[in-house]
C-alpha cells in the first residue's frame, strides 16, 4: 500500500475521530462524580452559620469560636489597640487589602475596613494563620501594644513566625495575607451571625 | 522480563502441561533464581530486598490494625488507645507498624544515597531510577496520611499544615484544599478519606516495585566498580548467593527494628500525638515525623509562601532529572576523586537540613537554613554538572572480575591456603 492511497480522507477516518471523541468526552463526565464527591456535602454546608452574643465579652478579653470547622477569634479591643492600628501608613503593611468578605475586595486595610464602622472595639476574623493554617496566639508578637509587663492585642503564629497587627494585619513572616474577616452582621446591638 | 533467557526445563508430565499453559515456574526460575548478579555487589545492595520485606511487614501489620480502628473523628484516638490496651498484642502490632515506617525510610535513604554514590542511576538505568523517585514519593503521601489517622495533636495540626502548602498554588489554591479536605478544615471527612487512600497506596506502591524490579532486571544491576558486565565470569545466579545474603541482611536489620519496638517505640514519634486532635489550639512546636524534615527546612527557608512551596517539591523532584544533570561517563563515586568529597558533603547538607528542620524557624537557623537550602540545589544544578567536564576520574579496572582479582590477591598471598 503506498501512502497515497491514505492521503485522501475518507468516511471511515471520520467515523474513527468521531468515535473517539465521544469516548473521550463521556469518559471525562463520568471522571466529574468521582472528582466532585471530594467537595463539601450537603452536611457540612448546613452547618454554614453561627450566632453569637458579644455582650459578655469583656473589653481587652478574647473569646474564640467554632465556624465551619475552624476558630474565629472575637476580641473587644482596648482602645490603645484601635489606636495603634490606626497609628500604621499604609506602605508599611505587607498585605495592602482589607480581606474582609464584607467589603468589597480591593478596599485597603485601614483599621476601619478590618471592623464594622461604629463598632470598631470588636474585631471579629479567623482565627487560620493565612500561611499554612495554624493558629495564631493572641497577646504575642513584635506588634503587640507592650504596657510595662502587660502585651495587648497583636498575634503570633507558632508554627513559622508570622506576626499579626492589632487588627490582625500581616507586619513580619511567611504569611502572605492579612487574617481574613469572615461574612457577618450585627443582628441586634450586640448579637452578630458568622456566616 | 527480558534481558536473561531462562533455561528451565519441566520435570514432571503435569509441569510441562502447567508451563504450556501458564510459563511461571520458567520467569521464577530465570528471574529469581538464576539471573545473573555482579558478583562483587557489598551490603549496600542488600537494602531493596530490606525494603520489600519492610513494605510486606507494613501491609501485613496494617490490614490487622485496620480490624480495631475506626475512622471517625469521635472514635479513632479512642480506637488508637483501644489497640494500645485492649486488643491481644495490639500494643506490639501497632508499634510495629509505626516504627516499621520509619525503618522503611532509613532502609530507602541508605538505598537512594547508595544509587547516587555508584551512580545507579545513569544509563541504562534512568527509568529504573525515576520508577524509584516515584516510588518514594508514593511512599511519602501514604506514611503522611497513615500519620493523620490516630488523630492525635500532631495528626491534626501536621494534616492542616501539609493541605495548606496547595493553597500556595494561585487562583484555585483554596478550591483545592476544600476538595482535599471535604469542608473547610481538616475534619471527618478529611479523616476517611485518608484512611481509604491509606489502604490502597501500599498497593500501589506494590506495583510499583514490580515495575521496579522489572526495569532493574532488564538492565541487570550497577555495581560498586560501576563497570558494566561483560561475561559470565563477572556474575553470579541470584539464588542462591544473593537470596543467603540478603536474608542475612533482612535478619540483621529485624534486629534493630526490633530495638525500636522493644526498647524505645515511641522515640521517633511526638508526645503531643497522644494529646486527642483540637481543631482550636496548635501545640507550639509543630514538626513533621523525622523523614520530612530536611523538605521541612527547605519548605521554611524561603520567605514567601508559594516560593518555599515550589522549593520543597522542587527539592524533591529534581532528583527526575539527576541522570541527565550529572554529566561524568563514570558511574562509581570509587573512581571519581572529587565526586566524593561533593557526595559526603551533600550527604552531611541533608542531614544538617533535617536537624535544621527540627528547630523553630528563627535567628540562625534560618540563615543556616537558607544557606544549606541554596546549597542542596546548587549540588544538582552546578555541581554535578560542572563535575562531569572539569573532573579525572581514576582508570577504570577492565571488568568486574579484574577487580575482584586483583584486591584478593594480596590477601592469599598474606594468608596461606589451607
Amino acid at each position: 500500500m503506498s501512502t497515497a492511497e491514505h492521503a485522501e480522507t475518507n468516511r471511515r477516518d471520520f467515523l474513527y475521530i468521531a468515535t473517539g471523541a465521544v469516548g473521550a468526552v463521556g469518559a471525562a463526565l463520568a471522571v466529574w462524580p468521582f472528582i466532585n464527591q471530594m467537595n463539601p456535602d450537603a452536611s457540612v454546608l448546613a452547618l454554614a452559620s453561627v450566632e453569637v452574643d458579644l455582650a459578655p465579652i469583656a473589653e481587652g478579653q478574647e473569646i474564640t469560636i467554632k465556624w465551619r470547622g475552624n476558630p474565629v477569634f472575637i476580641r473587644h479591643r482596648l482602645p490603645v489597640e484601635i489606636e495603634a492600628a490606626k497609628a500604621v501608613q499604609m506602605g508599611e503593611l505587607k498585605d495592602p487589602l482589607a480581606r474582609n468578605a464584607n467589603l468589597p475586595e480591593s478596599d485597603p486595610a485601614t483599621d476601619v475596613n478590618r471592623v464594622v464602622g461604629g463598632k470598631e472595639q470588636f474585631l471579629v476574623m479567623m482565627g487560620v494563620c493565612t500561611h499554612l493554617g495554624c493558629v495564631p496566639i493572641a497577646n504575642e508578637g513584635d506588634f503587640a501594644v507592650v504596657e510595662g509587663s502587660a502585651k495587648h492585642g497583636g498575634w503570633f503564629c507558632p508554627c513559622h513566625g508570622s506576626h499579626y497587627d492589632t487588627a490582625g494585619r500581616i507586619r513580619k513572616g511567611p504569611a502572605p495575607q492579612n487574617l481574613a474577616v469572615p461574612a457577618y452582621a450585627y443582628l441586634s446591638d450586640s448579637k452578630i451571625r458568622i456566616g | 522480563m527480558s534481558g536473561h533467557a531462562s533455561n528451565y526445563q519441566p520435570k514432571s508430565a503435569f509441569a510441562n502441561w502447567f508451563h504450556e499453559r501458564l510459563p511461571i515456574m520458567d520467569m521464577v526460575q530465570g528471574q529469581a533464581l538464576d539471573f545473573p548478579t555482579p558478583k562483587n555487589l557489598n551490603y549496600f545492595w542488600t537494602f531493596g530486598g530490606i525494603l520489600a520485606v519492610m513494605l510486606l511487614v507494613q501491609i501485613i501489620t496494617g490490614v490487622v490494625l485496620v480490624m480495631h480502628y475506626t475512622p471517625h473523628v469521635d472514635m479513632a484516638f479512642q480506637s488508637v488507645e483501644g489497640i494500645m490496651r485492649d486488643v491481644n498484642s495490639g500494643w506490639l502490632l501497632r508499634y510495629m507498624h509505626a516504627n516499621g515506617a520509619s525503618m522503611f525510610f532509613i532502609a530507602v535513604y541508605i538505598h537512594m544515597f547508595r544509587g547516587m554514590y555508584y551512580g545507579s542511576y545513569k544509563a541504562p538505568r534512568e527509568v529504573l531510577w525515576m520508577i524509584g523517585v516515584l516510588i518514594y514519593l508514593v511512599m511519602m503521601a501514604t506514611a503522611f496520611m497513615g500519620y493523620v489517622l490516630p488523630w492525635g495533636q500532631m495528626s491534626f495540626w501536621g494534616a492542616k499544615v501539609i493541605t495548606n502548602l496547595f493553597s500556595a498554588i494561585p487562583w484555585v489554591g483554596d478550591s483545592i484544599t476544600t476538595l482535599l479536605w471535604g469542608g473547610y478544615s481538616v475534619d471527618n471527612p478529611t479523616l476517611n478519606r485518608f484512611f481509604s487512600l491509606h489502604y490502597l497506596l501500599p498497593f500501589v506502591l506494590a506495583g510499583l516495585v514490580v515495575l521496579h524490579i522489572w526495569a532493574l532486571h532488564v538492565v541487570g544491576n550497577n555495581n560498586p566498580t560501576g563497570v558494566s558486565v561483560k561475561s559470565s565470569q563477572d556474575t553470579l545466579p541470584f539464588h542462591p548467593y544473593y537470596t543467603m545474603k540478603d536474608a542475612f541482611a533482612i535478619v540483621v536489620f529485624f534486629m534493630f527494628f526490633a530495638f525500636w519496638i522493644f526498647f524505645a517505640p515511641n522515640y521517633l514519634g511526638h508526645a503531643i500525638n497522644y494529646q486527642e486532635a483540637n481543631p482550636l489550639v496548635t501545640p507550639a512546636h509543630i514538626v513533621p515525623e523525622w523523614y520530612y524534615l530536611p523538605f521541612y527546612a527547605i519548605l521554611r527557608a524561603v520567605p514567601d509562601k508559594l516560593g518555599g512551596v515550589i522549593a520543597m517539591f522542587g527539592s524533591i523532584l529534581i532528583l527526575f532529572a539527576l541522570p541527565w544533570l550529572d554529566t561524568s561517563k563514570v558511574r562509581s563515586g570509587n573512581y571519581r576523586p572529587l565526586f566524593k568529597g561533593f557526595f559526603w558533603i551533600f550527604a552531611i547538607v541533608c542531614v544538617a537540613l533535617g536537624y535544621l528542620g527540627s528547630k523553630p524557624a528563627e535567628g540562625l537557623y534560618v540563615v543556616f537554613s537558607r544557606i544549606l537550602t541554596v546549597y542542596y540545589f546548587a549540588h544538582f544544578l552546578v555541581i554535578l554538572p560542572l563535575l562531569g567536564l572539569i573532573e579525572t576520574p581514576k582508570p577504570l579496572p577492565s571488568s568486574i572480575s579484574d577487580d575482584v582479582l586483583a584486591k584478593k590477591r594480596p590477601a592469599t598471598a598474606a594468608v596461606p591456603a589451607e
